[in-house]
């Protein structure tokens, strides 16, 4: 496959090229929410740890 | 045997074989998605119906089969946590929850943008279609369950019970192309060996697949040290494993 069918698709590029950039933003949101969500369970654990301290 | 079992039940062991096992999942999920798309998207033959409209199949079947699996796992690990009275279950189901939504919706989503040149429309109330809507809408309904109490021990109770009740849902999406006409097209991969697609479209979905799998884990594994934190942070295990 030659770059301009490639990005062309065969004619169907405006439906194909938005399913994998919705894939990669889902794909990327599940990564960035994880990570955020163990790194705030973190810090409500050291506040928690904090708070048993004093 | 369950020695092995109850070990799981125990939150550090649960903690820690999660942060061990996530750069595995995460590798193999990257060297599985990188060849997938390279293969799917630059290699693979385009279709005698379908042209290369085809190749939205390589996110939508593998989304499609993690929306399954992930709510498969949810209804198991509140079953688990029902019958057995395993807290740990219930941390497994709260952190699956809201991977396999939004494995639904993009199963949704490039389904739709498949359809408007396959079928002529984005959406149809076909079977499969709406199967898959219900279930998405299960997937709100259990998170918002267990969201809506104060005590999070009879919220994790009761959206356990709702997924298990749901899980009906999971037969009747896989089955709906047989049992109704539907505009969808049946299995593609339903047995090995005897798979409709050639070696050269199916490997790099079984890629795909394999990929999504393992992203799966690794966010799963990411989502439940959060989840065991959160429901341990008074105990004096984690001191120690927030030091390390």
């Amino acid at each position: 496959m030659n770059a301009g069918g490639f990005w062309s698709m065969g004619g169907y590029a405006r439906y194909v090229w938005p399913c994998f950039g919705f894939a990669c933003t889902v794909l990327a949101w599940n990564l960035w929410s994880a990570r955020r969500y163990h790194a705030a369970a973190r810090v409500r654990a050291q506040r928690a740890m904090a708070m048993m301290d004093e | 045997m369950w020695t092995w079992f109850y070990r799981l039940a125990s939150p550090p062991f649960v903690y820690r074989t999660a942060a061990a096992l996530t750069p595995w999942f995460m590798t193999v999920a990257a060297l599985s998605i990188g060849y997938g798309l390279i293969d799917g998207l630059g290699f693979a033959p385009p279709d005698y119906q379908q042209g290369d409209a085809y190749r939205i199949i390589y996110v939508h079947a593998p989304s499609a089969w993690m929306s399954l699996f992930a709510y498969t796992t949810l209804a198991v690990a509140g079953a688990i946590g029902l019958i057995w009275r395993i807290k740990m279950a219930y941390a497994v189901a709260a952190a699956t929850a809201p991977i396999g939504a939004s494995f639904t919706l993009l199963a949704l989503v490039t389904g739709s943008l498949w359809g408007r040149p396959m079928w002529g429309t984005y959406w149809a109330w076909d079977p499969r279609l709406t199967s898959e809507l219900i279930l998405l809408f299960l997937y709100i309904g259990v998170m918002s369950l267990r969201a809506a109490f104060e005590d999070p021990a009879r919220g994790d109770r009761a959206a356990a019970l709702l997924a298990i009740v749901g899980v009906v849902n999971v037969p009747i999406i896989h089955f709906s192309v047989l049992w109704w006409n539907s505009l969808h097209q049946g299995a593609t991969v339903a047995k090995i060996g005897k798979s409709e697609m050639p070696g050269s479209m199916l490997w790099p979905l079984l890629a795909m697949l394999l990929g999504f799998m393992c992203f799966y884990g690794a966010v799963l594994c990411m989502r439940l040290r959060g989840e065991v934190l959160n429901r341990e942070r008074r105990s004096a295990w984690v001191r120690e494993a927030l030091k390390s």
